[in-house]
């Protein structure tokens, strides 16, 4: 795996070293104090502390590696998310080539999408239904769930800054053939990442944490 | 590539169960589901509990648990290679035709790999799994059907599933008296459940398990014997046409193969031919007996072949193969009749000029004919005609015996599973040929 150059600095709060596996992250958190660290130029700023993290089981933690469509991927970042019936984390994976995907592990239903430029229209936030029909690239897809989520936390490298953003909408859509993409409200215009469900045994991971009596 | 420091958030091994307290009885609640349960219910006092956070707020009061579910809460076991623990149960019933029927849900999670679900009706069991595609819906033979993974699936039932007992976590939040619109579609061994509520639709896949299987799986002692036909239970008897087909044809295909070798090496050789003029005018009766001829080689058959050259005429012929030696008679007639003409339709024909009559199994030797002739128009003398004995013929008889006789268990083949069918579909929204159990 070709390595990005790791980036050394420290940490404006505790000085602790920062070291960014990923040339391109622009958000990071200090292992040491949690302060959440802002990349601006060269230098570090905090923004703040990074918010104490619910109990969420998931097997998923940074260092995780695994393989998906040929490559092998670690996970450098997390985003956690809530909504009103639980939370869910969106794990940011460094590719082998460079990019990036994400690994969402909501309720242990696992997705890995990229984000992708659309060529087609995107769903309209305020008026989305379940059920209205897109069409990206070859696929087609449908919306399953519209929901309200807002940051819990963050962790790690991440490649846009999270902080100060608040509750944002999100869609779901599935194809028919296990293709799924997530409509992704935090910027205007909003994201689309487009991928598939994968199944754990899929993945091939390793690095992964450990449960008690598991 | 050197990997980061252990995160600080994450500690090494995480604990096995996190203990809280109802906020309703103040009872210790065990939560297993590592913080993927939306919902919990308090065995103590049945309070069904949101666990989306640490506070557990009720979500409704419940009334004493007098659930025990067959598998209890904590169980663990191996089904296909890995291992699920048991964190909820749930009573669902749906009501038909003022008739209650209940079924046993377990909830059973993996740390890894998510959640898995049981039911148990009547002690059939089922594993289920959400899926994760969305299955295509269609009709076929005017029932809603739903593809998923090249598999079609026949609706079985639509029911309002409410719930109406409830013990430990579960991923959605669950609330007794809650009820869903649940569709099943079956594919045995496969069934496809669509549940909706709140205009959401879930999809999951079951697949019927044996109960021994789950027993060994969980170990448990055992289990109920399976009453009755379930929706996707296998038929036992599924494969019995099939196997009987594939029999079928292949007696079928020696059937062909000997028929064709009989064609073949069947000599036919003329053992006698000879022609013969029957006038009318002359005697009353024209009977008489041919010259002997000898049929040899092993018991076979024997064909006699009668043409009369006819215009418009009948001639009713009855013909005995006698053995010189023994006097075995074998006695046949025939009516050989040929009319045509004109009319507006343009010209007509109707009869045939020739017979041909077989005997099978005749013994060798030395055999001579009585041919008597009879009968005709009135004004017609004369009718020529030829006999003609031909030895060691195939004997179509026979094969069309030993069609039937092969045909007659597939036909058989075919109850057992058509019963088992009727059975299965006698508790669905379309019962095979009758009045509908629970119209939808």
């Amino acid at each position: 795996m070709t390595a990005p150059q790791a980036h050394s600095a420290t940490c404006p709060n505790c000085g602790a070293p920062v070291r960014f596996l990923w040339a391109q992250a622009v958000q990071t958190t200090c292992a040491y104090c949690r302060s959440l660290l802002v990349r601006r130029d060269l230098a570090l700023e905090r923004v703040g502390l990074q918010a104490d993290f619910p109990v969420t089981g998931s097997p998923i933690q940074i260092g995780t590696t695994g393989r998906w469509r040929g490559q092998s991927f670690v996970v450098v970042g997390r985003l956690t998310y809530g909504w009103e019936r639980g939370r869910w984390n969106e794990w940011h994976c460094l590719r082998d080539d460079g990019s990036s995907a994400w690994l969402s592990d909501a309720q242990l239903e696992y997705a890995m999408t990229v984000q992708v430029y659309p060529d087609g229209r995107l769903p309209e936030l305020r008026t989305v239904l379940v059920g209205d029909a897109f069409a990206w690239g070859d696929g087609r897809y449908e919306v399953a769930n519209i929901l309200e989520a807002h940051y819990l936390g963050t962790e790690g490298e991440l490649p846009f800054t999270t902080f100060a953003k608040g509750t944002s909408t999100f869609v779901d859509l599935v194809s028919d053939d296990g293709r799924f993409a997530t409509v992704d409200g935090t910027e205007a215009p909003p994201l689309l990442y487009l991928g598939e469900y994968v199944s754990f045994d899929d993945l091939a991971m390793t690095q992964l944490r450990d449960f008690e009596g598991w | 590539m050197t990997l980061p420091t252990t995160s600080p958030v994450a500690r090494s091994v995480v604990p096995r169960v996190a203990s809280l307290s109802c906020p309703s009885c103040g009872a210790g609640i065990e939560m297993r589901a590592q913080g993927w349960a939306e919902s919990v219910v308090c065995a103590a006092c049945g309070a069904q509990l949101d666990a989306a956070n640490d506070t557990l707020r009720v979500l409704q009061r419940g009334e004493a648990v007098r659930l025990k579910p067959r598998i209890p809460l904590g169980t663990r076991g191996v089904l296909r290679r890995v291992t699920w623990e048991v964190i909820g149960c749930q009573v669902v019933t749906i009501t038909v035709e003022g008739t209650d029927y209940s079924w046993t849900e377990y909830v059973c999670f993996n740390p890894y790999r998510g959640f898995l679900y049981l039911s148990e009706y009547d002690g059939h069991w089922n594993v289920i799994e959400k899926l994760k595609w969305r299955p295509r819906g269609g009709v076929s033979d005017g029932l809603l059907t739903l593809t998923h993974d090249g598999r079609r699936y026949k609706h079985f039932q639509t029911a309002l599933a409410r719930t109406t007992a409830a013990l430990g976590e579960f991923p959605w939040e669950l609330r007794v008296g809650d009820s869903v619109v649940s569709r099943d579609f079956v594919a045995p061994p496969f069934i496809l459940s669509a549940e909706e509520s709140a205009g959401e639709v879930t999809f999951s896949r079951g697949t019927y398990t044996p109960p021994e299987e789950i027993a060994r799986a969980f170990g448990v002692p055992s289990l109920l014997t399976p009453i009755g036909v379930f929706a996707n239970q296998p038929n036992p008897y599924g494969d019995l046409p099939k196997r009987m087909g594939e029999r079928f044809l292949i007696g079928l295909l020696v059937l062909f193969a000997m028929l064709f070798a009989n064609i073949i090496f069947s000599s036919k050789r003329t053992a006698f031919s000879q022609a013969y003029t029957f006038d009318r005018s002359t005697s009353a009766n024209a009977a008489f007996v041919t010259a002997p001829f000898t049929l040899d080689g092993r018991p076979s058959g024997v064909a006699i072949d009668v043409v009369a050259a006819l215009d418009n005429d009948w001639v009713f012929f009855t013909l005995s193969l006698i053995n010189e030696q023994t006097g075995e008679t074998r006695e046949v007639t025939r009516q050989l009749e040929y009319y045509s003409g004109q009319d507006s339709d343009g010209s007509w024909s109707e009869g045939d000029r020739s017979e041909t009559v077989r005997l099978s199994a005749v013994p060798a030797g030395r055999y001579f004919l009585r041919v008597e002739p009879e009968g005709g128009e009135v004004g017609r003398q004369r009718v020529a005609y030829t006999i003609e004995v031909r030895r060691d013929v195939p004997h179509y008889g026979f094969y069309a015996l030993a069609f039937l006789a092969v045909l007659t268990p597939m036909i058989f083949a075919l109850f057992p599973s058509a019963a088992f069918e009727n059975r299965r579909w006698a508790e669905s929204d379309h019962p095979i040929g009758g009045t509908s159990a629970s119209e939808d």
